[in-house]
């Protein structure tokens, strides 16, 4: 007759009483205030960048969420939240590059012939923009007369 | 009871116990005014001029990190409603200042809300006193009720404005059929939702900013 294995005795998780619940979802609703409120301060931080994606969805309500679903929640703000700033940190270089390329344009026009960037494309509001054109139209172009031309704005 | 705005009472509405202490801070205030809608006089479309001409772009954008506006953005998250889906009261009128280029006025009831939320930031709902029945309060709902008299049906553990009868509105959203302010609403229920990191003073201002405004005082 096999010998029986001696019975383990199985590690159950403490249990779960009314105070360590209710201070679980009072966490998870900080988490998620905090994390809405970070939210608000990247979304205010894009402008005028468009394109972003905010949407974070919602078990639908009013009502009291239950604890699946604040965790759920929190999740998606918290996931929402890095992917805002890692998209605005990838679109921060192309602006700073494109920046660059304006002061470059500025020193040396004739190598950057043609070229127009626009306040979108550096991150800031309006329709300002630089653009590199030869001066006296086809004359300066022939002769090398470049210059960059900055726009005065919106229409 | 009824008062002039200076002394108006405001009551504090009854909140369930569970959502109390789900929701710190979470509370109804509501006072009861004489007074009609109707048109708005010259000063009061004189006042959403003046708020037009304060609320722009900027403000509107930078709106969600205000904290009035962002604790009711946080309350929405709270309570399973999308705030991008379901405006927040204050970021509704706002977004509407935008599209319509101002504050249009509507009608007397309709412009004080308005005013009372842009100065404020604190919603006002009005329900038409005479029809609701004792006290006011926030509570969740039982299985198989309805939205004051129907037809609509609520999901149990809604939250909802609820006088000692029944649900009279959901806490931000529509307002049981009856119990709205119509041209024949003589006495008016002026009732506004604190939520967490909202002053208690704010919210007072709110009432009595609309309370001023359609008690004509």
């Amino acid at each position: 007759m096999p010998q029986l294995a001696p019975q383990q005795t199985a590690v159950r998780p403490p249990l779960r009483t009314g105070t360590d619940e209710a201070a679980a979802r009072r966490s998870l609703r900080d988490q998620i205030a905090r994390l809405e409120r970070e939210l608000a301060r990247t979304f205010a931080a894009a402008y005028p960048r468009r394109g972003l994606d905010w949407s974070v969805g919602s078990p639908g309500g009013p009502r009291m969420l239950g604890m699946g679903e604040l965790e759920e929640l929190r999740d998606k703000l918290a996931d929402r939240v890095e992917e805002a700033r890692a998209e605005l940190r990838r679109r921060a270089l192309v602006e700073r590059g494109n920046a660059e390329t304006i002061e470059r344009m500025l020193v040396e026009p004739d190598r950057y012939k043609w070229v127009r960037v626009s306040n979108h494309d550096i991150g800031e509001p309006g329709c300002k923009h630089w653009h590199s054109r030869p001066r006296l139209g086809l004359i300066g172009m022939l002769l090398g007369w470049w210059r960059v031309r900055i726009s005065s704005g919106c229409p | 009871m009824t008062a002039g705005v200076d002394e108006l009472p405001i009551e504090e509405g009854s909140v369930e116990l569970s959502l109390r202490n789900e929701f710190q801070g979470l509370g109804l205030r509501y006072a009861i005014v004489e007074g009609r809608t109707g048109r708005s006089p010259r000063p009061v479309k004189q006042r959403l001029r003046h708020l037009s001409d304060r609320v722009h772009g900027e403000r509107v954008l930078n709106l969600r990190r205000e904290p009035v506006a962002g604790a009711y953005r946080i309350f929405f998250r709270q309570v399973g409603i999308d705030p991008d889906e379901f405006n927040p009261p204050a970021e509704a009128v706002m977004l509407e200042r935008l599209r319509a280029g101002r504050f249009a006025s509507h009608d007397l009831l309709e412009d004080a809300l308005t005013v009372a939320v842009v100065e404020t930031g604190v919603a006002v709902r009005a329900f038409d006193a005479d029809m609701l029945t004792g006290r006011l309060g926030l509570r969740l709902t039982q299985p198989d009720e309805l939205l004051g008299d129907g037809p609509l049906k609520l999901d149990p553990g809604t939250i909802v404005l609820a006088d000692e009868r029944c649900p009279v509105g959901l806490i931000f959203g529509e307002t049981a059929r009856g119990f709205e302010v119509t041209k024949h609403t003589r006495r008016i229920a002026l009732c506004a939702v604190r939520v967490g990191g909202v002053p208690e003073i704010s919210v007072e201002e709110a009432i009595w900013s609309a309370a001023g405004i359609v008690g004509g005082r």
